[in-house]
């Protein structure tokens, strides 16, 4: 034998005996690193604001179409418009049936599929300069608005989380899961 | 270690006494100054001698600066990224190999980059688990760590395609993609630490920014098996536009769902339906109804020298690119240089890694005569990227995102080079 062979055989056997501690105390562990705590729910709450199609997570609350449009004017108006149709910012309102056009346009009305989404979305990230200032019946209020605005629900229809998760959208069977790879081989 | 005037002794270079450090600097920029002036006057006289030029610039002449505790890139170099308000594109075509320097790295972000203090930062684990936990940073970084290259493509990338051709280049066009090292914890390490329920499916992630933006992602076996919370970028800390101190990665899939801030991720059993997966990023078809969910990018292919408002000169050119798909492997890059009639494949160059930018290389020699020139590439699940029309032909033009049609460039007989449909 070689002395390179007996190298390698020599350092195999060294690896080998090495390995086994090793791989006992890797088993021994598992998944269980000891890393972390357990949250408490008064740390989860304040963060768990995620608003679901079923209306879960909604939180007490209501608002009119009426007290929306104040709200509105003051604190989105200036970059959506004074209607939602105006202004630098997403076009909120119109655009029912666009998409089939050759300028389709994605609203509220014409594009969302979930009232619950408006209210999660103002309600985490709007208004833009001040995000999360908002109380919850203010964003019930700005969501009945612009549905209102939409000619989704009527003026006086109040929402909370009772009857927001059951506003029917127009575009709501309108999307359809991932089929791609969609184009015929070249 | 020498100190810098200690370095300089044996140069024939004024000397401070050992003396204090401050001192000893400060007479070492003094002596640095008459030297610089000494170089000045000996040039002027060499010039005037009509001898060899004894450039005052000539490194050689003077010494160098000293070391620092963080580098920068040298002066000369001015290549920078692209920006507007909220986001910024990165100068593909100026850059070299397929790692994209953190400074450099693209942005996007819907409200603007936050200032995080890592030690304050808490990743937050619940829903459909056994254990509903908090992390801080420090304990994520003694989690099992990974290191992988990825690329990381807004799904808006490339979307001037779905218009008619305007006058960009490559940085315009395409400068939403970038590549770095990333290094953090397998999301799965997590999800086994807080006991994810099994009938957990989707999960939602969500970011400390002043969007708290936050997607739903499919916890399917290729997420399990690839997807990471990284706090390492390219060997540091991740850049604060990336996310620090910490984002999620989903190697392969478009960027807005690679949460960055990350502070939240809460097990359910269906999508959450966020903003940013309904009326964005979601795939208006020409019938009305729109794709949604439409994560991984697909393959897409660039050249990237010679490319847009970029000039030639006939003669020898190495046709440069840069191929990659969300899908995995590139396996191949063609190039053609008559407009498309011909195509010939290019050599990649390695490292080809999976769902990374992967570089190419083509040997041409251009005749001065006008021509287009174009990339197309294949993955290892055999998907080959499409011509511009036959992407349109199934889409339309208004779907906004995930554009990866072959991009063409006109050679004109000037030598300019130009953006254009064929």
């Amino acid at each position: 034998m070689s002395t390179s062979k007996t190298l390698l055989l020599g350092a195999a056997v060294v690896l080998g005996l090495l390995s086994v501690p090793f791989g006992w105390t890797s088993d021994q562990r598992g998944t269980d690193y000891g890393l972390g705590r357990s949250a408490t729910e008064p740390e989860i709450r304040p963060w768990n604001i995620d608003v679901s199609p079923s209306g879960e997570g909604l939180p007490p609350g209501r608002g009119s179409a009426e007290e929306g449009a104040i709200v509105f004017s003051a604190k989105c108006a200036k970059c959506h418009g004074r209607t939602g149709t105006e202004g630098s910012a997403d076009v909120l309102v119109g655009g029912r049936d666009t998409l089939k056009t050759d300028k389709p346009m994605r609203t509220v009305g014409s594009y969302w599929p979930y009232a619950t989404t408006l209210f999660d979305y103002i309600n985490r990230a709007m208004p833009w300069d001040a995000p999360q200032s908002l109380t919850a019946d203010e964003v019930y209020a700005v969501s009945a608005w612009l549905l209102h605005q939409n000619g989704i629900i009527a003026e006086d229809a109040v929402l909370d989380a009772q009857t927001l998760p059951s506003v029917q959208m127009p575009n709501r069977l309108g999307f359809i899961p991932d089929p791609r790879p969609d184009l015929p081989p070249p | 270690m020498k100190e810098p005037d200690e370095q300089l002794e044996g140069h024939g270079l004024p000397r401070a006494s050992a003396d204090t450090g401050s001192v000893n600097r400060r007479r070492f920029l003094a002596g640095s100054a008459s030297f610089v002036a000494w170089g000045t006057a000996s040039f002027l006289l060499k010039t005037a001698e009509g001898g060899d030029t004894n450039d005052a610039a000539d490194p050689t002449r003077r010494p160098g600066l000293p070391a620092r505790p963080y580098g920068e890139r040298s002066s000369f170099e001015a290549v920078t990224r692209a920006s507007e308000s909220a986001h910024s594109l990165t100068p593909l075509q100026e850059l070299h190999g397929i790692i994209t320097p953190s400074s450099l790295h693209f942005e996007r972000h819907h409200n603007g980059v936050p200032t995080i203090d890592p030690v304050r930062h808490r990743l937050l684990v619940h829903g459909l688990v056994e254990r509903p936990m908090v992390f801080t940073v420090e304990e994520l970084k003694r989690f099992p760590s990974r290191s992988r290259l990825a690329f990381i493509e807004c799904s808006g990338n490339s979307r001037h395609g779905w218009q008619d051709a305007g006058d960009l280049n490559v940085q315009e066009l395409h400068g939403l993609t970038s590549v770095s090292e990333w290094t953090g914890v397998k999301l799965s390490t997590l999800l086994e630490a807080v006991g994810m329920r099994r009938e957990a499916t989707w999960m939602l992630a969500e970011g400390g920014d002043a969007a708290v933006l936050d997607r739903s992602v499919p916890l399917t076996d290729d997420v399990l098996d690839q997807a990471m919370v990284c706090y390492g970028q390219n060997g540091e800390a991740l850049r604060p536009e990336q996310g620090y101190p910490l984002r999620l990665l989903l190697p392969g899939f478009e960027g807005n769902i690679n949460v960055k801030w990350l502070r939240r991720l809460k097990l359910g059993t269906a999508p959450f339906m966020t903003r940013w997966e309904t009326s964005k990023y979601t795939d208006l078809m020409p019938d009305g109804r729109a794709y949604q969910f439409t994560l991984v990018m697909e393959a897409k292919s660039i050249i990237i020298q010679p490319s847009g408002r970029q000039r030639i000169r006939p003669g020898f050119h190495e046709i440069r690119g840069l191929a990659w798909s969300g899908r995995g492997r590139i396996t191949a890059a063609e190039v053609s240089v008559d407009g498309g009639r011909t195509w010939k494949a290019a050599q990649l160059q390695e490292p080809v890694l999976a769902r990374c930018h992967t570089r190419f290389r083509f040997p041409w020699t251009w005749d001065g005569r006008p021509t287009i020139i174009q990339s197309r590439c294949a993955d290892e699940t055999g998907y080959v990227q499409p011509s511009r029309a036959s992407l349109i032909r199934v889409r339309g033009r208004h779907s906004l995102y995930h554009y990866n049609g072959i991009q063409s460039w006109k050679i004109a007989e000037d030598g300019t080079v130009g953006n254009v449909h064929v």
